[in-house]
């Protein structure tokens, strides 16, 4: 695999592209900035005082959740452009704008006075990595439960996990355009490189996921299954290295797996043949058993890909708080010396969370192929 | 009392998990006891019912992170 065959190669475009898009909206101001006046990981004190008790659950919850920029190490990071569509249009700025502006707002919830950091920008403001419009007073207004009344704005902004799955994206492409050069210019000779540590692996998909599972029909779906398996195992393992460009945990995002879970249920209903509708509105059994069986077979439509979207979300977040939690032990112990034990942990942890990615993303495969083969299974003899 | 309900809650769902995933792992065992040639389809088998029930085992993690309400 000869470099210049990379650089020259389509693929390289398209990784540029992604990267001009990402980084044009940021233009105006630099995309890689050093901060002094940047906003502080609620419960982490910069000073170090050890007056403020460190909240390990609401660290955590920063580290899993997604972030309008990506924060590379100290007072680093990348600011990420945010998209809003709002009633005037498409507003499109850097989010160091709002990072720079870091305001504290006091306000009762639950009974309790809460302080919070927020951060405003035209009109806009940012508050748990939520956008909401300012109100008249140019503030943010709440609610007894602690949640924001201003009103919600349309948020299409590049956000960390956006941006870590360009990078994902970008990956599969150089591998697998490689591989697929490679195997067009080497017709007939055996494999060599990435090709030989590839291909068992999509053979390993088509003949133990996807032909035993959908029967003969399967060459339909194997670019499907391939890309869902790889596309999350890739995630899956992002997630686990704890420096840029990865760690930005997108297979650990509701949303990320909801769109998987949503795309094989589409793929199934669409492909659903006679014979699934058949099983699904007249089952093989007595008449009088209709009134259950099909409020049962229609909610298992659903219950199928939901169980699909919650397993993967539950089990790589699962994994990363586990591992944020040991490691959040130094802190919560404020020494040094809980470090071998924490990072001894965190180390069989992550061997664990390899096994659990890779695991999760054949899990996700094979019952994908699994409805795909029920939709489209032909007429057994009963 | 502190802490909140999810917390119990979740340690139920650990506990389903265990003792799901604990018998999966003594049969699979006895499976190969029985007959070592077959320990590698045993295994992938054992693997994949695991991962099923610790599917479902963090059904209930997630509604316990979503019901915390910390007092």
């Amino acid at each position: 695999m000869h470099l210049s065959r990379i650089l020259t190669s389509k693929i390289l475009a398209t990784v540029l592209s992604f990267a001009v898009f990402t980084l044009s909206a940021s233009a105006k101001t630099p995309a890689l900035q050093s901060d002094s006046g940047r906003h502080e990981v609620p419960g982490e004190h910069a000073g170090g005082h050890g007056e403020e008790k460190f909240d390990a659950a609401a660290a955590i919850m920063h580290h899993i959740a997604d972030a309008h920029e990506w924060h590379i190490i100290g007072h680093t990071a990348i600011y990420l452009p945010v998209i809003l569509y709002t009633d005037n249009g498409l507003e499109i700025f850097s989010s160091s704008h709002f990072y720079h502006n870091p305001r504290t707002v006091t306000y009762s919830a639950d009974g309790k006075e809460h302080t919070a950091t927020w951060y405003s920008h035209k009109g806009f403001a940012l508050f748990h990595e939520k956008v909401y419009k300012l109100d008249e007073n140019g503030s943010l207004s709440f609610d007894e439960d602690g949640h924001p009344l201003n009103e919600r704005v349309m948020d299409f902004s590049i956000t960390k996990n956006v941006a870590s799955m360009f990078v994902s994206v970008a990956l599969l492409l150089l591998i697998f355009g490689s591989v697929a050069k490679a195997y067009r210019k080497r017709k007939g000779k055996a494999p060599k490189g990435l090709q030989s540590a590839l291909e068992p692996i999509v053979l390993f998909v088509r003949d133990d996921i996807a032909q035993p599972n959908i029967g003969h029909q399967y060459r339909r779906f194997m670019p499907f299954l391939l890309t869902v398996f790889f596309f999350i195992w890739i995630n899956n393992v992002m997630g686990l290295i704890p420096f840029f460009p990865g760690g930005a945990n997108v297979s650990g995002n509701i949303a990320f797996t909801f769109v998987m879970g949503t795309i094989t249920f589409l793929i199934t209903t669409a492909n659903g043949n006679k014979n699934y509708w058949k099983h699904i509105f007249a089952p093989n059994v007595p008449v009088w058993l209709y009134p259950i069986m099909i409020p049962v077979e229609i909610i298992s439509v659903f219950s199928k890909p939901f169980a699909l979207i919650i397993r993967l979300f539950a089990n790589i977040t699962a994994g990363h708080i586990v591992v944020l939690s040991l490691v959040s032990l130094i802190f919560i112990f404020k020494t040094v010396y809980v470090s071998p034990v924490s990072v001894a942990f965190v180390l069989f942890m992550d061997v664990l969370e390899l096994l659990v990615g890779f695991l999760q993303a054949y899990i996700f495969t094979l019952l994908s192929a699994l409805f795909i083969g029920m939709a489209v299974a032909e007429h057994a003899e009963h | 009392m502190i802490g909140s309900i999810a917390a119990i809650g979740a340690g139920l769902a650990a506990i389903g998990a265990g003792i799901g995933i604990g018998r999966i792992g003594g049969s699979a065992v006895e499976g190969i006891a029985r007959q070592p040639e077959a320990a590698s389809k045993i295994q992938t088998n054992m693997i994949i019912a695991a991962a099923l029930v610790e599917g479902a085992a963090l059904f209930g993690i997630v509604v316990a992170l979503l019901g915390n309400n910390p007092s």
